[in-house]
């Protein structure tokens, strides 16, 4: 059975990759699934304020997601959200262990995520462009961090949700079954699941063959991710 | 471009080399018998301590580094120096390069002044500079340019081979920071212009092979191009 656009259940949209997009900032990266995109701008290691906040031991690591207000079909109002707010915090976690934080006590490294244009799955591209950033920035990486969601739509198990996928809804035994969302993030290297989200209902079969499924694309975008860095021309900075 | 050498790049996390005789050095850590990049940058092989020469990043100071950084706050005992690195440097009384009798520190270095200065210590919080030695004054003429830092071993060139070009063609002098901040001064602004392109010339094209010659080139072209 095909999806709705048409791909297969372990496909993600097309992907758009690249770095040095914003001029100023340390790093940069822009990363889209199909018409989810995000831009990640990285700032740092710099010195951090105020002085409580310094932690001696390791470097203090900050994202800021958010959408912009033209990205969504209704305007959304500029400014953190409870949505937003809770999507920052799990990119920190997410983030956190691939970066050698203990190289700059004292300090901050600053991921500000912006969300241009949204169709599902944000979270995950501003991860892997947040990754993306990370690497052009300089930043001293462990590894790379990809991510993707999973979704079960009736009784698939597919990659890479669109808004509409999200909305589906299977009417199924005269009951209504919205989908599942499953965002999750791999680091590259390791292997270790470093974002693991749920939203609805399934079960704990479907969740590991949800995982595995997951991390064969996380896999695909690290390589990815790995071309657009090694890109000469974006080197020439 | 086609001079341009397919240097080996890697990104983080990636497997450098899985023999057991090379060591991690810079940029990479040991896993088992292999060797990972922990950097995005360029691979140095001249030894077996294999290296991850960065591509970008901010100013890492080191004891020794010499810097050229602006005076952003005075305190009693000092100046705080803005070095372009995670920390602000620090410079006391006693490394400053005067006899101080004032009470006023701003009547020896004032906020937004520049200094050439040198790291004489990097401790977890702070960076201890020093201006004691011989050449380390105030700059207050001349032209500033910022640089990605880890362009300047390129900007150096070997033993200086690429600065002393810039110097000896255009007639200016230059003096490179460790933290990407150049200093140039000359007899007259278009040598100094003429400096800066050339710099910037050298830093846009880290990856060009026998980049000394033709920053010659370019240098001799745009003075022939004055005479005109």
């Amino acid at each position: 059975m095909k999806r709705l656009d048409g791909r297969s259940n372990e496909e993600f949209r097309t992907v758009e990759a690249r770095v040095d997009v914003v001029s100023r900032a340390d790093g940069s990266a822009l990363f889209a699934f199909g018409n989810s995109k995000a831009i990640v701008s990285v700032y740092g290691p710099r010195q951090l304020y105020p002085q409580h906040l310094q932690n001696p031991e390791r470097c203090l690591l900050r994202c800021y997601y958010d959408l912009a207000s033209f990205s969504v079909p209704e305007r959304k109002r500029p400014g953190p959200t409870r949505r937003s707010i809770e999507i920052s915090y799990v990119m920190t976690k997410a983030l956190e262990p691939a970066i050698k934080l203990e190289a700059f006590p004292n300090s901050v490294i600053d991921v500000y995520a912006l969300i241009i244009d949204s169709d599902a799955s944000t979270r995950c591209a501003a991860l892997n462009a947040a990754s993306l950033a990370l690497a052009n920035a300089g930043v001293p990486m462990r590894e790379l961090v990809s991510a993707v969601s999973v979704g079960k739509l009736g009784n698939e198990l597919v990659v890479d949700l669109t808004k509409e996928e999200e909305d589906f809804k299977v009417i199924k035994e005269g009951e209504e079954q919205k989908t599942t969302d499953i965002p999750i993030a791999f680091l590259s290297r390791s292997k270790k699941i470093s974002l693991l989200q749920l939203d609805g209902k399934i079960s704990a079969e479907e969740l590991f063959k949800a995982i595995e499924l997951g991390k064969k694309a996380c896999l695909k975008i690290s390589k990815i991710q790995e071309r657009t860095l090694k890109k000469i021309k974006n080197i020439k900075k | 471009m086609e001079e341009e050498k397919a240097r080996e790049i890697v990104v983080p996390g990636e497997t450098i080399e899985n023999r057991k005789e090379f060591i991690a050095g810079e940029g990479t850590r040991k896993e088992g018998n292999e060797i990972v990049a922990e950097r995005f940058g360029v691979v140095d092989r001249s030894t077996k301590l294999l290296k991850v020469i960065p591509l970008s990043g901010v100013y890492i100071p080191r004891k020794g580094n010499t810097v050229i950084g602006q005076v952003i706050d005075i305190t009693f005992n000092g100046w705080f120096v803005d070095i372009r690195a995670p920390h602000l440097g620090f410079l006391t009384i006693a490394e400053c390069g005067k006899r101080v009798i004032k009470e006023d520190l701003s009547e020896y270095y004032k906020v937004k002044d520049i200094l050439l200065a040198k790291v004489k210590s990097v401790k977890t919080r702070s960076i201890e500079l020093t201006m004691k030695e011989r050449g380390l004054k105030k700059l207050d003429e001349g032209l500033i340019i910022l640089v990605n830092p880890t362009r300047v071993p390129r900007i150096i060139g070997r033993a200086g081979s690429m600065v002393n070009l810039i110097k000896k063609e255009t007639n200016t002098t230059i003096v490179v920071g460790q933290n990407g901040v150049i200093w140039i001064k000359g007899k007259n602004v278009e040598n100094e212009l003429l400096a800066k392109k050339a710099i910037e010339l050298v830093s846009e094209k880290p990856f060009i092979e026998g980049l000394t010659e033709k920053v010659k080139e370019f240098l001799e072209n745009e003075k022939a191009g004055w005479k005109k």
